[in-house]
């Protein structure tokens, strides 16, 4: 297998079935553009926090209406116009998109915001504070945009795949599927590879046969795929940009 | 939302990227390699006892454009039953929905990595010719791989040789006898193939790939494209093994011609240019002088022109001898 083999042609569109934020963040229908921005900031909101944090060395509280009213922004100055991701990654866009915000319209933002401007993403900013301390960040990262870059997208990667989690923690409550989320959480999420338990200890454990260990671990990691896959998709305008972006999700690139 | 570590996020990542076995004949030992639409895997077949290879698509997608191409790959090879081709041995569809189909596992070495500890010429050249042979059978089954490079030729450790990676292969015409394909399936195939390489697509590695393929000139391909790659893979054989035969050279040369006109109108004729030379024979693409052939020709029977000479001197000193 290659990796330079060249293949032409037009990259695919996104069937129309398919809803992506990046699409619905251009409507002109207001609940459309409000409901692409929970969703964008959903997975990119942690991501930017901790780049206001250790690119810009904001306080806590800066930080914060910083990343309140970068987002506002992104729907109310169609931010996401401009984007295209035939040029850049969409990470790299809102950390440009970031830059911009903070050089040139932060005073005027926070004017507004002073005055009553809206906000409408609720942010757990606590739990952000605690993981920039859990998460062993060099100062280093802050050094070139590049690192920053690497930075951003190893947070978005965290930000996509906690949220996969979180769904799919309602998926298998719903479905009467605890044990196996149970089981998932303790050896696929489990913090320090030193700390994670064997099949057999898990199957004692949970008091179950190790085969059923198995099977319930590929029944979650299957569904763990999926609906990772499916939140990235909302995030993508283009099946040609979801393949990509797919690849370095899941670490699958061309060698 | 739980705060995911590096570790668990690289479990989930490792985790995610395997394909889905479950409800398959097939067990995944490691991943081989990965390309433009999806990773390869050694695996156990369960039944046969036995390990192959899988081809896997790496993700879903709408289209279902590159679940055709990988079925349609799996085809082309199904029809190509030859010693130097890698035979598929099953297709199907993952319960997550990608699409796989089974092959050899090839244990060998790519070409560009073994010609290393290959020195003498006539080897790799000998490794060359099977190459001509398996690339013209496919030829005769209507079948154009497009993308002979040595990265995509296997030599095994017994010296077979295999030519891998037909994924962008076009079908060109149906073969005299049919293979097991039907032929609605065949023609479904070829509609395919029309469709995903139209005029102006371009298929192919640089530095390998014919003029007119780089030019996107799909209609106008033919089996001198796949000729001009071998020219470039000969070439590529000759760095590193000393001054290089005129007569190879020029096989080399005559395929590599910029107009397809010039070349070998096969890799068969190809082929055969090659067995002539290694047989100490005149080669199509070299034209010899006189003084040339009768170089050729005492380097061919050196042995048998010794021995006549050591017996006419013999026969003179004897004879001068007995006069005296």
């Amino acid at each position: 297998m290659t990796g330079d083999t060249k293949i032409g042609g037009r990259g695919g569109q996104f069937p129309a079935t398919r809803w992506s934020a990046i699409l619905a963040a251009r409507s002109k229908d207001p609940a459309e553009r409000s409901r692409a921005l929970e969703t964008i900031a959903a997975a990119y909101w942690k991501p930017i926090y901790k780049y206001f944090r250790l690119r810009w060395g904001k306080s806590n509280e800066d930080a914060k209406d910083l990343t309140q009213e970068f987002f506002t922004r992104i729907i109310e100055k169609d931010y996401l116009d401009g984007f295209d991701p035939a040029k850049a990654r969409l990470r790299t866009f809102l950390r440009l998109c970031a830059d911009r915000f903070l050089a040139n319209e932060f005073k005027a933002a926070k004017r507004l915001k002073r005055g009553g401007g809206a906000q409408h993403v609720s942010l757990d900013f606590e739990a952000a504070e605690a993981e920039l301390g859990r998460g062993r960040v060099s100062l280093s990262v802050a050094a070139s945009p590049q690192a920053m870059d690497d930075f951003l997208e190893k947070e978005f990667v965290r930000s996509l795949f906690g949220l996969a989690v979180d769904k799919l923690r309602e998926f298998c409550s719903r479905r009467g599927k605890q044990v196996q989320f149970q089981l998932f959480e303790a050896y696929d999420l489990v913090e320090e590879e030193s700390e994670r338990a064997g099949y057999a200890e898990l199957a004692r454990r949970f008091g179950i046969a190790t085969t059923d260990v198995t099977n319930y671990l590929a029944f979650t990691r299957h569904e763990f795929r999926r609906i990772a896959l499916e939140k990235l998709r909302e995030m993508t305008a283009s099946d040609a940009e979801f393949r990509r972006e797919a690849r370095a999700l899941l670490g699958v690139e061309a060698e | 939302m739980n705060w995911l570590s590096d570790d668990a996020i690289s479990r989930l990542q490792a985790a995610s990227a395997l394909p889905d076995l479950a409800g398959t004949r097939y067990r995944i030992i490691h991943r081989i390699g990965s390309g433009g639409m999806g990773a390869v895997y050694l695996a156990e077949d369960a039944v046969l006892e036995r390990r192959v290879a899988l081809k896997i698509l790496d993700l879903p997608e709408d289209s279902g454009e590159l679940a055709t191409r990988l079925l349609r790959e799996a085809q082309i090879l199904a029809r190509l039953e030859h010693p130097g081709i890698v035979p598929v041995h099953d297709a199907g569809t993952l319960s997550d929905g990608r699409v796989f189909y089974a092959m050899k596992f090839v244990e060998g070495q790519r070409l560009d990595r073994l010609i290393v500890s290959v020195g003498a010429l006539s080897d790799r050249l000998r490794v060359f010719q099977r190459i001509c042979d398996a690339v013209a059978f496919a030829h005769a089954r209507g079948i154009l791989h497009r993308d002979l490079k040595p990265d995509n030729i296997m030599v095994g450790p017994f010296g077979e040789v295999l030519v891998m990676d037909w994924g962008i292969a076009k079908i060109l015409h149906q073969p005299a006898a049919p293979a097991a394909i039907s032929g609605d399936e065949a023609r479904d195939a070829i509609s395919r193939d029309t469709l995903k390489t139209g005029h102006g697509t371009i298929l192919g590695t640089p530095g390998y790939m014919a003029p007119e393929q780089a030019r996107g000139e799909v209609e106008n391909l033919d089996e001198r494209a796949d000729v001009y790659s071998l020219g470039a893979i000969l070439q590529f054989l000759l760095i590193g093994c000393g001054a290089t035969p005129r007569p190879v050279a020029a096989i080399a040369l005559k395929a590599m011609a910029e107009d397809p006109a010039g070349r070998y109108a096969s890799a068969s004729e190809m082929g055969q240019d090659i067995a002539r030379f290694l047989d100490g024979l005149p080669v199509s693409a070299y034209p010899e002088t006189i003084l040339r052939k009768a170089v050729r020709w005492g380097s061919r029977y050196q042995l048998a022109i010794v021995l006549v000479l050591t017996y006419l001197v013999l026969r003179i000193v004897l004879l001068m001898w007995f006069r005296r």
